[in-house]
Order: C-alpha cells, then sequence, then structure tokens
C-alpha cells in the first residue's frame, strides 16, 4: 500500500522541468496523454467500456437490474459504483477489500455521474416504492499509469452512454437505452514544487504535493471536485485548473462522447 | 427528514435560520475536556457535536507502517450511530473512509511530523450529533485537539463550507440548504489561506466557484479567530492553576522550551505562550496575514529542528496507512 519509492534525483528533475513548462514525456504542462475509448467491449454486461489514457487502462461494465429503491427516494433509480484496485494492475496493489484510495476513486466517480444529473434517475422507476432499475457501475483498474481518476470516470460515462436497460429479459416492458441527460467528464491535475500538469503519470502522481479534480458538464459547470494528498493550493491554483479542465473536458467530450 | 423548504432565501435576504448568506453558525469549543488523551476539543458548530482526541506521538502499531523519517498522521473520523434522524450502522464505511482520508491529508502538512520519526500521532473524531457539516466541524476540533496535545504544527487548520442555495452563495450550509442546495464545497485552509481540503458536488459555474471560495476563506477565518480564542483562554486558565502552585520562577526559565506532551511541564510553558500569544494578539491587526505563526508555532523545537525545509520529507505522500475493514454501503 506504500506508494514507491521516488528518488531524490527523479524528484528533483521532475520539478526542475516544470519550473521550465516541461514534462518528461515531452507534453506541455496542459496537455493530456491520447485517449481511447472502445466501447461494447463486454456482451454479458448492459454497458461496457475499456478506457486508455497514455499507458492506463480501465474497463467499466454497467449492469442494470431491477430492486427496491431506497425509503427516502422511492420513485427514482440507483446508481451504485464500485471500483477495484486488483493487484493485476500494479506491483503496490494488494487484494482484498477496497482501501482508502479505491473508495475514494469509486466515491469520486459516482458524484460526478450523480451530482451532473447524467441519468435521469426518476426514469428508472418501474414501480413507485417497490421496483426501481438499479445501475451497477463497476470499474477494473488494469494497468496503473497515473490518473486512474480520469479514466474511471471517462469509463464510467462511457459505458453508461452505451448502456441498454434490459427490459425484457426481466419482463419489463422493452429493452431501452439508459435516459441518458448530461455527460460530465473530469480532468486531473496535480501542483508539483508550484507548478500545475494536467493529466498526470504515474511518476508526476508520485512526485506531486496534490491532486485536484475537477468533473464538469456540458455546459461547463463543475458538478464536482476533490483535492487530494497532502499539499495545499492557493485559490488562484485552484481557478487556474477549473479554467483549464472545464475546457479540456469540453475537447474530449466533443471528441470522444458526442455520438 | 423535513420537506424541501419553497424558499431559502426570505425577502429580507435572510436565510431560513435567520442567518445572513456570509454567516457562519455559532461555534462552541472546549479545549482538554478528556483525561487520558494527549490533546482533545469538544466542539459545537452549529447543531453539530463533535469531540476530538489526539494521542501521540506514540509507537506506531502496527509497526510495518512505521516512516524512518517521520511520524504518521491517522485520522479517524466516525459517525455515532444516535449521531442522525435514521440510526446509522456503526462502524466505518465508505463515506467515513473518504472524509478520514481527505481531512488526515488537510491536517498532515501541518503537522511537522519530521520531528518524531517512527511515531504515529493519531487523531479520532467522533460525530456525536450530525447537522449537516461534519466534516468541516470534525476538522475544526482535530485541529485544536492537535494544539492542545501540544503537537508542532506550521499553523491551525480551519474548515468551512459554501454552497448554493436559490441561486445564491452561502456560506456554512444547514440541513436543509446541504440536502436540497444546488450545491456544497466544504473547505480547510490554513492561517495562510492555502486550501488544504476541496471537495464539491452539485452544480457551479466556474465563476461562483471563485466567488464562493472567497466567501468560505473568510468563513474560515472566522473560525479561525473562535479556535485561537479557545486555545488562548485554555492555556490562561491553566496559567492561573499553575500559579496558584507557586512555581513563578520555571517560567522564566522555559521561555524558549517545547511544550512536552506531558501535563506538568506543559502547563509552565504554556504560561509563557500565552503572553507571547497576547502581546502578539495586541500588536497584530484584526485580520492575521500570511505569516506562519500561531500559538503552538511558538512551541518551536528548539535547535534539533532540522530546517523548515519541509520539502523533502513531507511530499513523499504516501497514502492510505489505515482502515482495514470496508464495506460497501454507500
Amino acid at each position: 500500500m506504500n506508494k514507491q519509492v521516488v528518488s531524490i534525483i527523479q524528484k528533483d528533475q521532475l520539478i526542475r522541468m516544470m519550473l521550465n513548462d516541461e514534462r518528461v514525456d515531452g507534453r506541455k504542462p496542459e496537455e493530456i496523454r491520447n485517449i481511447s475509448i472502445e466501447t461494447g467491449v463486454i456482451d454479458k454486461a448492459e454497458g461496457s467500456a475499456r478506457v486508455e489514457i497514455g499507458k492506463t487502462k480501465i474497463i467499466a461494465g454497467v449492469k442494470i437490474q431491477p430492486g427496491t429503491p431506497f425509503p427516502d427516494t422511492p420513485d427514482v433509480g440507483v446508481i451504485i459504483t464500485s471500483l477495484e484496485l486488483i493487484p493485476l494492475a500494479s506491483p503496490e496493489f494488494e487484494s482484498g477489500p477496497p482501501r482508502e484510495n479505491a473508495i475514494e476513486l469509486a466515491r469520486v466517480t459516482d458524484r460526478g455521474v450523480r451530482e451532473s444529473g447524467a441519468i435521469d434517475l426518476k426514469k428508472l422507476c418501474i414501480t413507485e416504492g417497490e421496483k426501481v432499475w438499479m445501475v451497477f457501475i463497476d470499474i477494473h483498474v488494469l494497468d496503473d499509469g497515473g490518473n486512474l481518476m480520469d479514466a474511471a470516470s471517462l469509463g464510467a460515462i462511457a459505458a453508461l452512454l452505451t448502456a441498454k436497460i434490459p427490459g425484457e429479459r426481466y419482463g419489463i416492458g422493452e429493452d431501452m437505452p439508459l435516459p441518458m441527460r448530461d455527460i460530465p467528464v473530469s480532468v486531473t491535475a496535480v501542483d508539483i514544487g508550484g507548478n500545475i500538469a494536467f493529466d498526470p503519470s504515474m511518476e508526476e502522481e508520485r512526485v506531486a504535493d496534490c491532486k485536484l479534480t475537477v468533473i464538469s458538464n456540458q455546459e461547463g459547470a463543475i458538478a464536482g471536485m476533490q483535492k487530494s494528498g497532502n499539499g495545499s493550493l492557493t485559490v488562484d491554483q485552484i481557478n487556474h485548473i477549473v479554467d483549464v479542465s472545464c475546457k479540456k473536458a469540453q475537447e474530449i467530450r466533443e471528441k470522444f462522447l458526442e455520438i | 427528514m423535513s420537506e424541501k423548504p419553497e424558499k431559502f432565501i426570505d425577502e429580507n435576504g435572510l436565510r431560513l435560520d435567520g442567518r445572513k448568506p456570509n454567516q457562519v453558525r455559532d461555534i462552541k469549543i472546549e479545549v482538554g475536556v478528556l483525561e487520558r488523551a494527549d490533546g482533545s476539543c469538544y466542539l459545537e458548530f452549529g447543531k453539530n457535536k463533535v469531540m476530538a482526541a489526539v494521542y501521540g506521538p506514540r509507537e506506531v502499531h502496527p509497526r510495518h507502517q512505521q516512516k524512518s523519517t517521520r511520524a504518521i498522521v491517522r485520522y479517524k473520523y466516525n459517525m455515532a450511530a444516535f449521531s442522525v434522524e435514521d440510526r446509522k450502522r456503526p462502524g466505518p464505511d465508505r463515506r467515513s473512509t473518504e472524509v478520514s482520508k481527505v481531512s488526515r491529508e488537510a491536517l498532515e502538512d501541518q503537522v511537522f511530523t519530521e520531528y518524531f520519526p517512527k511515531s504515529a500521532i493519531d487523531i479520532f473524531v467522533e460525530v456525536l450529533q450530525a447537522d449537516a457539516g461534519t466534516r468541516t466541524a470534525a476538522l475544526n476540533a482535530a485541529s485544536v485537539a492537535l494544539a492542545d496535545a501540544g503537537i508542532p504544527m506550521r499553523g491551525l487548520v480551519s474548515a468551512c463550507a459554501f454552497g448554493k442555495v436559490d441561486d445564491t452563495l452561502v456560506v456554512d450550509l444547514s440541513k436543509d440548504e446541504d440536502n436540497y442546495g444546488q450545491a456544497d464545497v466544504p473547505i480547510a485552509m490554513t492561517q495562510d489561506g492555502k486550501i488544504t481540503l476541496l471537495q464539491m458536488d452539485g452544480h457551479l459555474t466556474p465563476e461562483e466557484l471563485k466567488a464562493g471560495l472567497e466567501m468560505a476563506q473568510e468563513g474560515c477565518r472566522q473560525v479561525y479567530e473562535v479556535q485561537r480564542q479557545a486555545l488562548m483562554d485554555h492555556y490562561a486558565k491553566m496559567q492561573g492553576e499553575s500559579t496558584e502552585e507557586k512555581d513563578a520562577e520555571t517560567k522564566a526559565q522555559s521561555k524558549e522550551e517545547v511544550v512536552a506532551p506531558e501535563e506538568t511541564e506543559a502547563s509552565d510553558d504554556v504560561d509563557t505562550e500565552a503572553e507571547d500569544v497576547e502581546d502578539k494578539v495586541a500588536g497584530e491587526s484584526e485580520d492575521e496575514e500570511p505569516e506562519l505563526e500561531d500559538v503552538e508555532e511558538e512551541a518551536e523545537v528548539e535547535e534539533e529542528n532540522p530546517a523548515e525545509d519541509s520539502e523533502e520529507t513531507a511530499d513523499e505522500m504516501d497514502e492510505e496507512p489505515d482502515t482495514e475493514e470496508d464495506e460497501l454501503n454507500e
């Protein structure tokens, strides 16, 4: 569970390069890595997506089943997001129940989907108080190359956009696409020695003082944020990250998610 | 749960509980309320009631979590089963795990962990009554408890949320505003205005975020004043007690001393500190400027202090020292 040791030399180098707006992999501070999204990779799932950001690979699957609603919200569907950091993906991951990092990733992914109103949950009600559609989003990290947050979030939304409600299988009406209203996209930045870099690689994440994830929706408003890591950010840094993140999110949305 | 109110802001611009948009709820802080803990704090933030205790620096258990160059900081946020309307199932869940993680990260950099290699500083916060904003209340209490434990820190951390109701930005959300509002953004801030905790859910434009952050920072400053006052009152009280024990001479000699967690010495050192602080307060204008000092910053560790580099040691952030047990219930 410990992060792998980073040599001081490597750390110094990353910090020094950032001072000149340079990064180890040749990117500019605001440049994100190549993204590839493939949907419908799992036939058994109601929706699925395999996402790669640079060397990071994740697979997200959506299962949709009828279930009982929560008593305080009897007429809306349910979203449940889980994420596992399985040992297959990194020498640093251990098996066992999800720990802090996995829980945080899952909860922030969930927050993005939920708070942006991406799914019209009212339309998932079958019989009020008794039966609603439950949407399970499960994310498996396959290869940790840094910035799992954005990959997880992107996987979740890509899988949801292609998901079908399996009405026929359960004898509840026709199959129909999941009622989607918005496309939240998460963009994360790190603070490395006072300089901000977007879409951090694994090395950059390791030396970073802290991280800020901004999830924005189609209209360019913010739906969720999470600061992670020990360091602190100034208000100017936060505003800068928010501005760039919203812009980048729009680019990602146009390029990969709007069909 | 109560129904969604029709309006959150009345025609006079006041909120449901009569507060102005930029007004935080009443805060009450008591320092040093627990006997066994090295530092403790009871805090009420509106109707929130939280109790924080700090143990340490102490031996790390389990041993493998030990760091050879610095202390580890552990933070456990826990909600009592009776703290909410519908009984909460006791024990850690995903929410409390996440809250613990971000809260620890909000505090850790303020602690001089490099002074205590191979040890642990444990912070436990128990939410006794929850009424929106428990993570900020918990963090405020934890920060004061750390100071009470005599842990050397760069400064206090103060936390306060802002949010949006009826398209109006408001600071320190109440229960209804939290449940039915449009956004909730808890933040924590150091004394020099840096943000160490930032979460957000809901809907905000970047412009609203900008304005809201400023409001919340102002809220944090108000919280900070109460925290500082509570610590000063506590020290003043201890000073009163110790002078009765007529050990006035130790006072002069221990001007630059460390605040040791031990009871007897602590009260002495603290005396001189309380004075220092009072001097400073007199000299300082109301707005505390980006100076990295405060009550326990005075409590400088003597010469062996490995320079304020902070760079080297503080940022090999290694995540997640704890939380074995977890369930998936939201």
